[in-house]
């Protein structure tokens, strides 16, 4: 092997990937976000008396859960402006990230919804409570409780996946990378780099998750 | 004795009420009129339909046929009926059911607040005062998960009387009780017969039912099979299932 490993390229762009770690959290951030309103509405929909509104979920979640994410952010990016919609990068990443995470979310957060005892509905009924105000009040919170790990790592996942918005030239930290490394052929240095940075990013979204945990679901159960 | 007209109309009025999950028929033409004030005890062997029979009250049950009547309200299938009817008549499960995201206060304080739109403060004066009459009001900034069974169930009495209901039922209360915990519930339960609420309680506590009942009632097969006060329904019992029933409960007590 002759190939000498060079940091020095690696320190002197080290500006352009913390911009572009920065911007990975981000889109991470916003996606997650959306992604659990997503989940949350599509869960809501999902219960809801109204059977068109059922199966736009279940068509929903099946399509985007059997297609490549690849796939959906060519789609939303490449063959949605030929329908008028035309979404910048970033919006575009965004949107993939909240469709894909969302639809996942959905899956994961009827699972809790369903653990939920008929007791604790019943409960809220009796007091007079509407259908709405058991599920936004009594369920939601308890079922979220419940799957909090699966969902935080599919979260995780999410974040990572968003590396896969380079291919949109989105920014964010795959991209950025990938011009420094076409610059300076340095490939070993710069994807070593990036990696450590990704396992940093997914230890502070863990460390992030785990402080909601204790405020917000601290109440003891049995 | 003289009669004031609203001594006459019942609270609660069930009439011709049937029932079937699929086809097996759970109520059969049940007539039940309960008055102002009245306790009432309901027991019988399991799958008699007696849970069943006090969940159409507040539908958390639909029923198929009859007519169920609360607080001059004829229940049918629209929210406005239901909404109406849940408003008026508190409920308290086997199982206890208290949301355990929330402390007792608040257990207690939600339903006023959503439901009859009361203030924040208000709502909590009220959660506090049925709090001290359950006397529980010193755990009122626990969760239900830091409570015994005994506890949550009268914390469970406690949120249901913040709605300040007309008429309360109980689903076999005690049921999922140790039995150390048993009488501090009945104990809750029959001070607030003595204070006068009307209530129908499904239950095997035939002690209870002697001190605080104005009638039992027994159930088998989803029919009302007979009913009468409680000395007579003990002592004297018309019916022998009725006989085989009370001679199966009070000989394991």
């Amino acid at each position: 092997m002759d190939y000498k490993l060079d940091f020095s390229v690696v320190f002197d762009e080290m500006p352009d990937l913390l911009l572009g770690a920065l911007a990975t959290l981000g889109l991470a951030l916003a996606g997650m976000t959306l992604a659990l309103i997503i989940g949350i509405l599509g869960v809501a929909a999902r219960k809801s008396r109204f059977c068109v509104l059922r199966g736009l979920v279940i068509g929903f979640v099946e399509i985007v859960r059997n297609t490549p994410f690849l796939v959906q952010i060519f789609f939303i990016f490449f063959a949605l402006p030929m329908l008028g919609l035309r979404f910048n990068p970033t919006v575009t990443a965004i949107i993939a990230l909240a469709v894909n995470g969302g639809a996942y979310a959905i899956e994961i957060i009827r699972g809790g919804v369903d653990n939920i005892q008929k007791g604790q509905i019943e409960a809220g009924l009796a007091l007079g409570l509407h259908k709405a105000q058991v599920f936004r009040l009594i369920v939601l919170k308890p079922a979220l409780r419940s799957i909090y790990p699966s969902l935080t790592s599919q979260f995780i996942m999410l974040t990572l996946t968003s590396s896969v918005c380079t291919s949109i030239a989105a920014y964010e930290l795959t991209s950025v990378a990938q011009i420094i490394e076409s610059d300076t052929f340095r490939s070993f240095e710069v994807y070593f780099t990036i990696t450590i940075m990704y396992l940093i990013i997914s230890w502070m979204m863990m460390s992030m998750f785990a402080l909601i945990n204790r405020h917000y679901f601290s109440y003891p159960v049995r | 004795m003289p009669q004031t007209p609203n001594i006459d109309t019942p609270l609660i009025a069930m009439e011709g009420v049937e029932k079937w999950y699929g086809t097996f028929h759970a109520l059969k033409s049940i007539n039940l009129m309960v008055r102002k004030g009245e306790k009432i005890v309901l027991c019988g062997p399991s799958g008699s339909g007696k849970s069943t029979l006090i969940r159409c009250i507040n539908h958390l049950e639909p029923f198929e046929e009859g007519r169920i009547v609360v607080d001059g309200t004829a229940l049918d299938d629209s929210s406005r009926t239901i909404d109406a009817v849940r408003r008026e008549v508190g409920m308290v499960f086997q199982s206890f059911n208290l949301f355990p995201h929330m402390t007792v206060l608040e257990n207690c304080a939600l339903a006023p607040m959503r439901v009859r739109g009361t203030k924040k403060a208000e709502a909590e004066s009220i959660a506090r005062k049925y709090l001290e009459r359950v006397r529980i009001q010193d755990q009122a900034d626990k969760y239900p998960a830091q409570l015994s069974g005994g506890q949550q169930q009268r914390v469970a009495i406690a949120r249901a009387l913040c709605m300040e209901p007309k008429a309360m039922l109980f689903d076999e209360p005690t049921s999922a009780l140790d039995p150390e915990m048993v009488k501090e519930v009945l104990d809750t339960m029959i001070g607030l017969a003595r204070d006068g609420m009307t209530m129908i309680c499904v239950t095997h506590e035939m002690g209870f039912a002697r001190q605080v009942a104005d009638r039992v009632i027994f159930m088998a097969s989803g029919e009302i099979i007979e009913e009468g006060e409680p000395e007579v329904f003990f002592r004297n019992p018309a019916h022998a299932r009725t006989r085989a029933f009370l001679g199966e409960i009070l000989a394991h007590h």
